[in-house]
């Protein structure tokens, strides 16, 4: 198979890389680790006309915890590695949950997390759960840098904030707080396919009442949907007749649409079990000490 | 945008040789590996990342092929299926004899795929459950064997290495 030609570059430096993007305009693409888009290229529905390879760029794939607590993960960091860090899942533990279910194990060890995150396929896990986790992304252009909350940063069917000329390039993630307890399920109709609908949640309880509640589906419209719901749990208990209560809220306030591979009611119906189970079995986990 | 794509000079090594060639970059590393240097052992099914047939070994992981561009290794170590019985004479890999004797293949296809998956899979899991092991598969498709023979297979080979292990220590091999 034949992509369309297109301009190569490998950059050893950022800076260069930023060049190189910046003159390209509309025509350039970053290539993390290709595994969205080399497919596309590879059906020509994309036919960028520069590809700027991030692969040789030095210091774009550190994971580390900044002084305030933070998980800072660099947007090469491939998602093999985030699976198994000892890091990632001390402070950010719904991270390590999901992804286990990005595709399959030749995807996970060659994708990056800048990369699916830039991509920002509605069906795909890892923006859903950045929106949980409250992340902020670092941008940077050749005028310098800028954050954006995950929540901003997915506008639409894989559309983001991200300019021509801007890259990707660090994810902060806060610290999970201590007793925080998170889920994460998914349903697909084969294992490592896109989800029919998915759900990343966090939680945490004090003197048994809820005090924080977030939780996100993905799969059911342009971009990831945190259930508004979720407001009208905090300072209750979380009894069984709660958690139905809250799934079938959730399975009504979503919009999602017919496609070829689920009907919109399937899904609100898929979003309502697995809300459910999510909430149990996140209250089940017992939470970080 | 026809005009002809200048070439980029690569180097890079594939099962202990090294190789240098000029590649265009829009070329396909799984078609690479089988059109210009003849390596025709990785397969190519679906070019999109899902059949799991073009899967090697970059830099002892295992990737789709058909999603990395050529000019991308430059100073990569690949290890493609070839790469299992370096000799053409020399007996096959254990793996690929477990696959054998246990019907792990009708018509092929996938089987070089499901080799390079695993063979880093087994370095890692040397003692894997059915249930990992059809994990680790769960990125290869196989039209023929509904997968079965295939775990019995990795199963089978994983079980007869670690009773051979024990017998070179001189214990009694677990039954």
């Amino acid at each position: 198979m034949k992509p369309a030609p297109f301009d190569y570059f490998a950059p050893n430096s950022l800076e260069e890389a930023l060049e190189q993007l910046q003159a390209a305009g509309w025509d350039g693409k970053v290539l993390a680790g290709g595994q969205s888009l080399v497919p596309v290229m590879n059906f020509r529905l994309a036919q960028p006309g520069v590809l700027v390879d991030l692969n040789r760029i030095p210091g774009l794939d550190g994971i580390e915890v900044d002084p305030a607590g933070n998980l800072r993960l660099g947007a090469m960091v491939r998602h093999a590695r985030l699976e198994k860090d000892p890091t990632v899942a001390r402070v950010a533990p719904l991270l390590t949950a999901a992804v286990p279910w990005i595709a399959h194990p030749q995807i996970r060890n060659r994708g990056t997390l800048g990369g699916s995150l830039a991509h920002a396929d509605p069906a795909a896990e890892l923006p859903a759960v950045m929106v949980a986790l409250r992340a902020r992304f670092r941008l940077r252009s050749a005028h310098g840098d800028r954050w954006v909350d995950a929540d901003d940063f997915f506008v639409g069917l894989f559309a983001t904030a991200l300019e021509p000329g801007e890259i990707l390039v660090e994810v902060l993630v806060p610290a999970a707080s201590p007793g925080d307890r998170v889920a994460f399920l998914e349903v697909a109709r084969r294992s490592g396919d896109y989800a029919l609908v998915g759900v990343a949640t966090t939680l945490r309880l004090e003197a048994e009442r809820l005090v924080d509640l977030r939780h996100v589906l993905f799969s059911i419209g342009d971009r990831p949907h945190e259930a508004h719901a979720a407001a009208d749990c905090i300072g209750q208990q979380p009894t069984p007749e709660l958690i139905e209560q809250f799934s079938l809220a959730v399975g009504r306030e979503i919009e999602p649409a017919d496609d070829i591979h689920a009907s919109a009611d399937y899904r609100r119906h898929l979003a309502a079990v697995l809300t459910r189970r999510a909430l149990t079995q996140a209250l089940r986990s017992g939470g970080a000490a | 945008m026809n005009e002809p794509n200048p070439t980029r000079e690569i180097e890079f090594e594939v099962n202990g040789t090294t190789f240098r060639r000029a590649v265009e970059p829009r070329r396909l590393l799984s078609d690479f590996l089988r059109h210009d240097l003849g390596l025709t052992g990785t397969h190519v099914g679906c070019e999109h990342g899902v059949c799991g047939a073009c899967t090697i070994l970059l830099d002892g992981q295992a990737i789709r092929s058909c999603l990395l561009f050529a000019v991308q290794i430059d100073g990569a170590h690949l290890t493609t299926v070839e790469g299992m019985t370096p000799e053409p004479a020399a007996p096959m890999h254990p793996l690929q004899q477990a696959f054998q004797r246990h019907h792990g293949l009708q018509c092929g296809f996938c089987t070089p795929g499901f080799l390079m998956t695993l063979l880093p899979f087994l370095e890692e899991n040397p003692d894997p459950t059915e249930d990992e092991v059809r994990h680790a598969i769960s990125g290869n498709l196989c039209r023929c064997t509904g997968y079965q023979h295939i775990v019995d297979a990795v199963l089978g080979w994983a079980r007869e290495r670690a009773a051979a292990a024990a017998e070179g220590e001189g214990r009694e091999p677990t039954p």
